[in-house]
């Protein structure tokens, strides 16, 4: 059997205090596996410790306790060689911005050691595929918000990963824009792509993913298929708590509220 | 990664560095050389003619090695430092690199290499211009070009320590101002250590630069006030602890990841 795309055990983070801030256990201990060819959403309210997760597995983060496989490989053993099978949105811009965004995806490709002359007409491939052709010998900083978000898209495919991490990458992005990236996800996932996804808006992870965790201060409240999850949904609760919207948020809204 | 992807990966580093310092050479190569015509008109040149000679040359070509490596150094230095402190704070784009399979000693090597071609084009430049103010025969071009990499190697490593190290933008233009200058003025570029009294030539000692422009002034014109093996012993020195400390800095994360 192949080895699983990722797998979380006991993970835990505490950032330590500094400059007059209070420390904070980010991390208490989670556990998950991704399988190869899934489409994973971790879902959480803002501080749930969802984009710490994915710094320690993309190597931003320093975790403090727990492991990390990604592919069968041992991040704490071969941080290198892990980093290998990953692509990476974040949710922040993290962008060169007075760099043309040709350069920002062909660099990308060659950190990953892949030379130039096979790194362009992949960039131009990408580029085409993400709407961004037109803008290739522009420089970041003139895009709008989702231009940006695209071609961070593009620069995390560019090494063709087989597992990628994607943190609220349609934050902020149209409606129409976020149903061509739902339709360019799925069609990754169809390729064999295993993807992570994080994201507030509860029907794009419900339309794509086939798996989800729930994580709530640092904790995993939740992981199962998502036909199990949505299996739960009680109708009757919801009208009595006079919830309105769709079923995979009523759940959300049950597993995260304070107690 | 093996050896022909890590290559690519080094080289990807230097060339994106490289084409960036080209690209704004009215920031990274113009201010250099005019601040060295300046300092030639006006310690060469002008003050010169009245000082005479400096232990058997013009006192213009005694200031050239001690000015070719205030270039050197201060370039180097921000070069590095500059960079990673920008990649840092303004865009986050280190991210880019770290999330990549790229190994810590060739992030640093990449870097360095970005600052080692600033300082040594620079370098190049500056003793270009003072062929217009005075002649130099190059006494041993080998001492030249090694003291020139050397010096460019030891500080553009020291920048990018203090570039991954700082947590803002004055902890990037201190160094510079308060360490930097003063050594380099203290370490003799305007006069030989022989002609200062005995405390002030003793603490002259202590400072490093003052070896530099040594060895790179016996390259250029002969002269040296210490052996210059002496020399290129602390540059060794200097490198190889500067190069342990990057290294760890990026591999631990200290100052760049969370």
């Amino acid at each position: 059997m192949a080895d699983a795309a990722l797998i979380v055990k006991d993970l835990e983070k505490t950032y330590a205090s500094q400059e007059g801030r209070p420390g904070s256990q980010a991390l208490k201990g989670v556990s998950l596996t991704v399988e190869q060819g899934d489409f994973f959403a971790l879902l959480g309210p803002n501080g749930a410790g969802k984009s710490t997760l994915i710094g320690i597995v993309t190597g931003l983060v320093n975790k403090t306790g727990g492991e990390v496989h990604v592919h069968g490989v041992n991040i704490d053993e071969s941080p290198e060689k892990a980093r290998t099978f990953i692509g990476v949105v974040p949710q922040n811009m993290n962008l060169d911005y007075f760099g043309k965004i040709n350069d920002i995806v062909i660099n990308q490709a060659g950190y990953y050691g892949i030379p130039r002359a096979v790194a362009i007409p992949r960039t131009d491939q990408l580029f085409k595929d993400l709407g961004l052709y037109e803008k290739r010998n522009d420089q970041a900083r003139t895009l709008s918000g989702g231009m940006m978000r695209r071609l961070m898209i593009a620069r995390a495919l560019i090494h063709q990963p087989q597992f990628l991490i994607l943190d609220e990458p349609t934050a902020g992005v149209d409606v129409e824009l976020r149903r061509s990236m739902w339709d360019y996800l799925t069609k990754l996932t169809k390729a064999g792509v295993t993807i992570l996804l994080t994201t507030h808006y509860l029907e794009e992870a419900e339309q794509l993913a086939n798996k989800v965790a729930i994580i709530n201060k640092g904790e995993i409240v939740l992981n199962d298929t998502m036909q199990n999850v949505l299996a739960m949904h009680n109708e009757e609760l919801a009208a009595k708590e006079g919830f309105r919207g769709g079923k995979l948020e009523e759940i959300f809204i049950q597993m995260t509220k304070e107690k | 990664m093996n050896a022909y992807q890590t290559w690519v990966s080094f080289y990807t580093i230097v060339r994106k560095d490289v084409v960036r310092i080209f690209r704004i050479w009215a920031q990274t190569f113009l201010p250099s050389v005019v601040t060295s015509v300046l300092y030639f008109v006006i310690f060469g040149a002008f003050l010169g003619s009245r000082i005479g000679e400096v232990q058997g040359v013009p006192y213009i070509s005694f200031v050239v090695p001690g000015l070719v490596m205030l270039a050197v150094v201060t370039n180097s230095y921000m070069n590095t430092s500059f960079t990673m402190f920008m990649s840092k704070f303004f865009g986050r784009n280190i991210d880019e690199i770290l999330v990549s399979p790229t190994p810590p000693w060739v992030i640093v090597a990449g870097y360095i290499a970005g600052g080692m071609v600033r300082g040594v084009i620079i370098g190049v430049l500056v003793l270009a211009v003072s062929l217009f103010f005075t002649h130099l025969a190059i006494y041993n071009i080998f001492a030249v070009i090694g003291f020139l990499l050397l010096t460019s190697l030891v500080f553009s490593v020291a920048g990018l320590v203090n570039g991954v190290y700082a947590k803002s933008i004055d902890s990037i233009n201190i160094v510079p101002t308060f360490v930097l200058t003063p050594l380099v003025y203290l370490g003799g570029v305007f006069y030989s250590a022989e002609a200062l009294p005995g405390f002030w030539g003793s603490l002259t000692k202590f400072d490093p630069v003052f070896y530099i422009i040594n060895g790179f002034r016996y390259g250029l014109l002969g002269i040296a006030d210490v052996s210059i093996w002496f020399s290129v012993g602390i540059l060794v020195g200097l490198s190889v602890l500067f190069l342990a400390i990057a290294i760890y800095l990026i591999k631990t994360g200290l100052g760049l990841r969370q």
